[in-house]
């Protein structure tokens, strides 16, 4: 077993030869959920992916570039976690795929980084004898290193290494120790093309029981030392998973989350929103054409400034979900949700996606590949965009600043504008499972299927894994800022702005379309200019309050002084309006991302047609029924 | 009264027996009692011998741990007991009641 394992182990020391060809160079990076992969992935390349300390939420294989010490680059590609290479579910395939040269696009990898748990290292060596057995330079990762010491285990990397006939490595990929290694054999393996590895006396693959006691007896003969239980998540389960104690967290952590966002969001926009018109301002005063000053002030700045000023809270709901997710309580709260959700036809594992819905419906939607069972995906996918997504926030943080006097409700611990937010968060969940039980109770009828769910061990999420999510999301908001918003602002400034008009918006082509849909819209309390923002808002969301500044800046330029929109859009709207808007917001799939990443998910335009069709069918119902149950009200 | 209260007890008593045997007979067809996961009370534990589901699940449940031979450990469970979470070679799985029942124990 062990006759080559010495040609191996010298790959990783080899000097480097000279580069032959620039040609791109791959190395994947592949191991069982929850054994660190992606924070590795961040230690190598530095770029940004996602990191959660949670089965199988890397869905989506990320390419990212390591800079070697020989001032080389090599591309690397982390791959879904997997416990075996049987391509079975969606996640396994595209492992697969990628490791077999098979992925369109992509070559095959020149070497492998097999990443394992070692304080769980006699489970997780059963993956070793497949990846082992396809022949590439691999080198075995032994993650956790930190945690396997304290807890009193231990591996000798060299005798595992003459098992294996493989290099071995012992790092900690959270604290970035013994990293060293990690880049001493890209250098190396990259470095020899098309080298075949030896040949190992390798159990039938197929045959789990087989693998796990290949794996036993590697580990056995490598005199690896099991660690103590984690003393620590156990304390914390008595608590978390109390039959008690445990719903009462679960509860009190989500509300204490939209309580946060409300209460310290709000200054932080406040502090920022003034800013942003100070620079249009400064801006504006060195543009001396009038026409060019008020697309650059009117149209995009106060178009995209408004939507730039929720950035704060939207990054905030991020760093919570980021702490739930790395820290492991995301797998306890999927446990304490799997029969509640099973009520709606759904299971454990769509919480997940669910609650990351609440961030952005599109990473929801393919996080949703990691539920085996067809139908309880497509129904998950269905649902997701129900959930408050950020980009619902800025109109609802709008509405409710402009409708919802600032008092207290219950003490300081709730507010009345943060309770009608949780409503509206609430709301939409409702929708959600309402719709999930009508789905699986009909078209997507199906036996309830099996819940298999690790609970990893509790740990601390770290401060660059959470800072690389939070500057993943700013990117992608203000990506989303730069250009649907930006391109949609400029356009609604030409409407608003053409035909010159004097300042009376209702005569430009904006207040012609708008005025040309107001009988649509005038049964659930809205006039012709929140029919703008509606159309505009079918792109993306949040646009709709950009519109609204671009409506009523450029209306306030012809009245004697400009009011705040807040203002603006309360004297403008009843309060059955506002409440419609709100509702009507909460229901419509007005979000051409989502759309786009449905049709990819599922395959075709059936079902984001349908869920199109559904989502602003019911958004229309039920704002007609909240504007008429206010208005009767009084 | 109390005669009545009496016979009623008596009749849950015999009821019971008789469950107890009906469920022994059948257990020795196939070499007595089989226990599942989910009659692993705390504190208990057992070993496990075969699981009685498709294949595609049984892999499934044996990549994560649960191989014959292995020995299980029930833990913690959400509220109303169901899933539950099991102990099984190094790590912590949470399952349903209805799969934990298809995992049959070995006999001690």
């Amino acid at each position: 077993m062990s006759d080559c394992h010495g040609c191996s182990v010298a790959t990783a020391t080899l000097p480097p030869p000279p580069i032959t060809a620039t040609k791109q160079r791959l190395v994947a990076i592949i191991g069982p959920p929850n054994s660190g992969k992606s924070t590795l992935f961040n230690r190598l390349t530095g770029l940004r992916q996602k990191v959660a300390n949670f089965p199988g939420v890397t869905v989506e294989h990320r390419m990212g570039r390591a800079k070697l010490d020989s001032g080389r680059e090599v591309f690397v590609v982390d791959l879904p976690g997997v416990y075996s290479l049987n391509p079975r579910t969606e996640d396994e395939r595209v492992t697969h795929d990628v490791l077999l040269g098979e992925m369109k696009g992509l070559p095959q990898p020149e070497a492998i980084l097999l990443i394992l748990d070692s304080t769980n290292l006699s489970r997780h060596l059963v993956l070793a004898a497949p990846v082992l057995s396809l022949g590439l330079p691999t080198l075995v990762i032994l993650n956790m290193a930190d945690d396997l010491a304290r807890r009193g285990g231990g591996a000798n990397v060299q005798e595992l290494s003459e098992q294996l006939g493989a290099p071995v490595a012992l790092v900690s990929a959270a604290k970035g120790e013994g990293l060293e290694k990690v880049f001493q054999f890209l250098d190396g393996a990259t470095a020899i093309a098309h080298r075949k590895a030896p040949l190992m006396e390798l159990p039938v693959i197929q045959d789990i029981p087989k693998c796990r006691a290949w794996a036993a007896k590697v580990g056995h003969q490598s005199k690896y030392r099991a660690p103590a239980p984690p003393v620590w998540t156990r304390r914390l389960d008595a608590l978390f998973l109390h039959p008690v104690g445990g719903p009462a967290v679960f509860v009190l952590l989500v509300i204490a989350v939209f309580q946060t966002i409300f209460s310290a969001g709000k200054p932080l926009q406040d502090l920022l929103q003034p800013a942003i018109d100070a620079s249009g301002k400064w801006v504006g005063s060195w543009i001396g054409n009038q026409s060019l000053h008020s697309l650059v002030v009117d149209g995009i700045w106060s178009g995209v400034g408004n939507v730039i000023g929720f950035l704060p809270q939207i990054l905030l709901l991020s760093l919570f979900i980021g702490i739930l997710e790395d820290s492991g309580y995301l797998a306890r709260a999927a446990l304490i949700s799997d029969r509640t959700m099973a009520r709606f036809g759904l299971q454990g594992k769509s919480f997940i996606p669910l609650l990351s819905a609440y961030a952005c419906a599109v990473p929801a939607i393919m996080a949703t590949r990691t539920i085996e069972n067809k139908r309880d995906r497509i129904a998950t996918i269905l649902i997701a965009p129900f959930m408050t997504c950020s980009a619902r926030l800025p109109v609802y943080t709008l509405v409710i600043a402009a409708f919802i006097p600032r008092r207290p409700l219950l003490g300081s611990f709730l507010g009345m504008q943060a309770a009608a937010m949780l409503g509206l968060y609430v709301l939409g969940f409702l929708a959600a499972l309402a719709t999930a039980r009508l789905l699986k109770s009909t078209i997507l009828r199906s036996s309830r299927s099996s819940f298999m769910l690790e609970m990893p061990p509790y740990r601390w999420p770290t401060v660059t894994s959470l800072g690389l999510r939070l500057l993943d999301r700013s990117k992608v908001f203000l990506g989303r800022a730069g250009t649907v918003i930006l391109a949609v602002a400029i356009v609604i400034w030409g409407l608003t702005f053409l035909p010159p008009s004097h300042g009376d918006i209702g005569g430009s082509y904006a207040g012609r379309i708008g005025h040309a849909i107001e009988p649509a819209i005038h049964p659930l309390g809205f006039n012709w200019k929140i029919g703008i923002g509606l159309i505009t808002s079918l792109a993306a969301r949040e646009t709709i309050v950009s519109t609204l500044g671009t409506i009523y800046g450029v209306e306030g330029e012809g009245g004697e002084h400009s009011p705040t929109l807040q203002q603006a859009l309360h004297q403008d709207l009843s309060p059955g309006g506002a409440f419609a808007l709100l509702v009507f917001f909460a229901f419509a799939m007005q979000c051409m991302s989502t759309v786009a990443v449905v049709r990819r998910e599922t395959g075709g335009w059936k079902w984001p047609a349908a869920q199109f069709a559904y989502m602003t069918g019911l958004a229309y119902m039920c704002a007609f029924l909240a504007n008429r149950l206010l208005a009767s009200w009084g | 009264m109390p005669q009545g209260f009496e016979s009623t007890e008596t009749e849950v008593y015999f009821r019971m027996e008789m469950q107890t045997a009906f469920r022994k007979r059948a257990g020795t067809k196939q070499n007595q009692a089989a226990r599942n996961l989910m009659e692993l009370r705390r504190g208990e534990q057992g070993v496990l011998d075969r699981i009685d589901l498709p294949e595609d699940d049984a892999r499934r449940l044996m990549e994560l741990g649960f191989l014959p031979g292995h020995t299980v450990i029930p833990a913690h469970s959400a509220p109303g007991g169901d899933p539950r979470v099991f102990r099984v070679d190094g790590t912590e799985i949470a399952l349903r009641r209805e799969t934990a029942r298809k995992l049959i124990l070995r006999l001690e």
